[in-house]
């Protein structure tokens, strides 16, 4: 097994499918000749060539139609949106077109793109480069939001996005690119849409939580054990539409105390949501109210103060300190 | 260095003509190439469209239709735009644009049924090569755009056309598209029916440039300029377009100045934005009647052929329209599960609330 970051991951998964599958397409502003303002696609025009790796002029919107024109046609386009905070530019595409695409047409057209979009905080790069925008595609019927954590979750679920005939959100946390290596089987695999990970088993309470926020709170959970001894069990959603209730309510039956953990602003998100599902399948197994740990209903910071902005070690060790004493 | 050519877009482009308001042959050399039996078939087509268009605003008002947008003034755009296309070329309409997709292939009933509210309508028949009408505005242009790119992949010898009218034409992703299909060098047809008002916003409030033809130049496709009202202005035009598309030569931008004779949808009440002069000077230009007075010279039609044509279109829309009326409702659990190609487990259980 060859040893990669999650941004060598997501490459090898791009290469794995653009050779298995002659339809899949790769292209965005920049990704084409540099392979990407992150060289997350470097090498790959070169080897598949000009046609199916391709730069685009710079409209955003442009690139969602495309796909949603070449999904029509039977090509798997991967649609790379540069940052994150450019979306919006895209929204009607992704959010309206691509998303209800199946439903339009009573299931004679589809739209099996993946969207790939980098995102994240805590990298201190320009407004509008970071935020976790997560929150707007999960509310959007008919699109799946994916979000790895770590290089093998990364390639597996690239795969799957690709392989899958609905329309996937993919987003890569600028801080997870370069943050570490794993080891990563060089052959393909997918890792399954729809189904979270138990990365860190326990018996106290239950942290649900994905992207770059895993490792926070992989932190805290250390601190946690390490001064007083309490066995947190860290869920990565990994998708985070749709969420995989199962697997939170069984962690929740287990340890009767939970915490959601995310970078983006508290009100109506991702946590909400995990929040809303536990009240309605395993509301008896809780010994207290289910807290979220996020950032502030603000405007995302400018880099100055982006560190105490977003949740800290500290905040979720204080979190689960008040469901545990509640 | 080669010159920027000013007189391209500081003067105002004459839109092409082949008939004259009185049927006379003004422009013999743009000419389409047309038998009598085509000569015919595109009557029969726009006055069949007319009857229709007579027909569902009606069906409207008796609520048997529910979101419509008339086409009366429009026949030699739709009908004639979609004549010079081949059976394979595709269509990405706009929400009015529907007698090209029928015309193309979509059975009628269905087109009723998209105008219901039912997802049927939009179930296009397998080897009928158009999408449903979009309601965004510019949204369809794109996706013309990206299916021309999957033709030009597959090295497919098909064209793409795409519609929107003189509002869409200030979307960004019109200037998205068109700038696309220049540097890819796409074959697809962005057709711009300029009927003169964006719902009730006019021509002179939409753009400040002389044409919207004029656009083109911007993206590096050409652009053309024509009489919306003239049919074998239309086919001609639609017909080097698409020939161009399909020799590799790239896209095409087509302003065809037309009206709508009728409101913009049954909800809007035209005489509050428009004249009666103006309407008066427009029906004079009645794209069935200028192509009526060319095919009677001819000894092609008669006022008779008409009147049956009318009678034919008129029973040909009650018997789609009982058969959309007839077709078995959509269903909470039917919708939910068209969502995805596999339904997930949370929609699953949403289902159950509606059994």
């Amino acid at each position: 097994m060859a040893q990669m970051n999650m941004k060598e991951a997501i490459r090898d998964a791009l290469r794995v499918e653009l050779k298995r599958d002659p339809n899949v397409l790769l292209f965005g502003e920049d990704v084409g000749h540099v392979g990407g303002v992150f060289r997350a696609t470097e090498g790959l025009q070169k080897e598949f060539g000009e046609e199916r790796v391709f730069d685009t002029p710079l409209a955003e919107s442009a690139i969602g139609g495309l796909a949603v024109g070449l999904g029509i046609q039977g090509f798997r386009p991967v649609a790379e949106i540069q940052f994150v905070g450019f979306i919006f530019e895209a929204l009607d595409q992704m959010a309206i077109q691509a998303s209800r695409m199946r439903y339009r047409s009573g299931g004679r057209y589809n739209s099996p793109i993946v969207f790939r979009t980098p995102f994240g905080g805590g990298v201190k790069a320009a407004e509008l480069h970071t935020d976790s925008l997560e929150g707007l595609l999960t509310q959007t019927p008919g699109i799946k939001v994916v979000v790895p954590s770590n290089p093998y979750d990364a390639k597996g679920l690239m795969i799957a996005s690709i392989r899958d005939n609905d329309p996937v959100f993919f987003m890569e946390h600028l801080n997870l690119y370069h943050a570490f290596r794993a080891e990563v089987p060089e052959n393909d695999y997918v890792v399954e849409l729809g189904k979270a990970n138990v990365v860190r088993e326990g018996s106290d309470v239950t942290i649900i939580t994905y992207g770059m926020m895993v490792h926070t709170s992989i932190k805290a959970a250390d601190e946690l054990e390490k001064t007083k001894g309490i066995k947190v069990e860290i869920i990565d959603l990994r998708t985070i539409s749709p969420i995989d209730i199962d697997t939170i309510v069984a962690s929740i039956q287990k340890t009767n105390r939970a915490i959601v953990v995310q970078e983006a602003q508290k009100s109506a998100g991702v946590a909400a949501e995990v929040i809303a599902q536990i009240n309605e399948k395993a509301i008896l197994h809780l010994e207290a109210p289910v807290l979220r740990v996020a950032g502030p209903d603000t405007v995302y910071p400018f880099a100055q103060i982006e560190d105490t902005w977003l949740p800290t070690p500290t905040r979720i060790i204080d979190a689960v300190n008040k469901v545990l004493e509640f | 260095m080669s010159k920027v050519p000013y007189e391209v877009y500081t003067e105002e482009v004459e839109a092409l003509s082949v008939l004259s308001p009185d049927g006379e042959i003004i422009n013999k050399d743009k000419l389409p190439k047309l038998t009598d039996d085509q000569l015919k078939e595109i009557m029969y087509r726009m006055v069949f469209t007319r009857t229709w268009d007579d027909r569902a605003v009606n069906l409207g008002r008796q609520g048997r239709l529910g979101f419509y947008a008339p086409v009366s003034g429009q026949e030699a755009t739709m009908v004639g735009s979609e004549f010079a296309l081949q059976k394979e070329d595709f269509i990405a309409p706009g929400y009015r644009d529907i007698p090209q997709l029928v015309w193309h292939g979509l059975p009628l009933y269905q087109a009723f049924l998209y105008s219901r509210g039912h997802q049927h309508g939009g179930q296009i028949p397998d080897g009928v090569n158009v999408l449903m009408p979009q309601i965004i505005i510019g949204a369809q242009i794109l996706h013309a755009m990206g299916i021309a790119m999957g033709y030009k992949l597959k090295k497919q010898k098909q064209v793409v056309i795409t519609y929107t009218g003189d509002g869409g034409s200030s979307e960004g992703d019109f200037y998205e598209g068109l700038n696309y299909a220049g540097v890819y060098k796409l074959p697809v047809i962005f057709f711009v029916q300029n009927n003169g008002y964006a719902i009730t916003t006019p021509f002179a409030k939409q753009t400040a440039a002389l044409s919207i033809a004029h656009k083109a130049v911007a993206a590096g496709i050409k652009g053309v300029k024509i009489d919306g009202m003239d049919v074998l202005a239309v086919i001609k035009a639609v017909q080097e377009a698409a020939e161009r598309g399909r020799n590799g030569e790239g896209a095409t931008l087509i302003e065809a100045v037309t009206y709508r004779f009728r409101p913009h949808s049954l909800s809007d009440d035209a005489t509050k934005y428009r004249t009666k002069e103006e309407e008066g000077e427009w029906n004079e230009k009645d794209p069935i009647a200028r192509f009526a007075k060319y095919l009677e010279k001819k000894g092609l039609w008669t006022e008779e052929d008409t009147a049956r044509v009318k009678e034919e279109a008129k029973a040909k829309v009650n018997e789609e329209i009982k058969k959309a009326e007839k077709t078995e409702k959509m269903t909470i659990p039917g919708l939910i599960d068209s969502m995805f190609e596999k339904t997930p487990k949370h929609l699953e259980e949403q289902k159950a609330d509606f059994k």
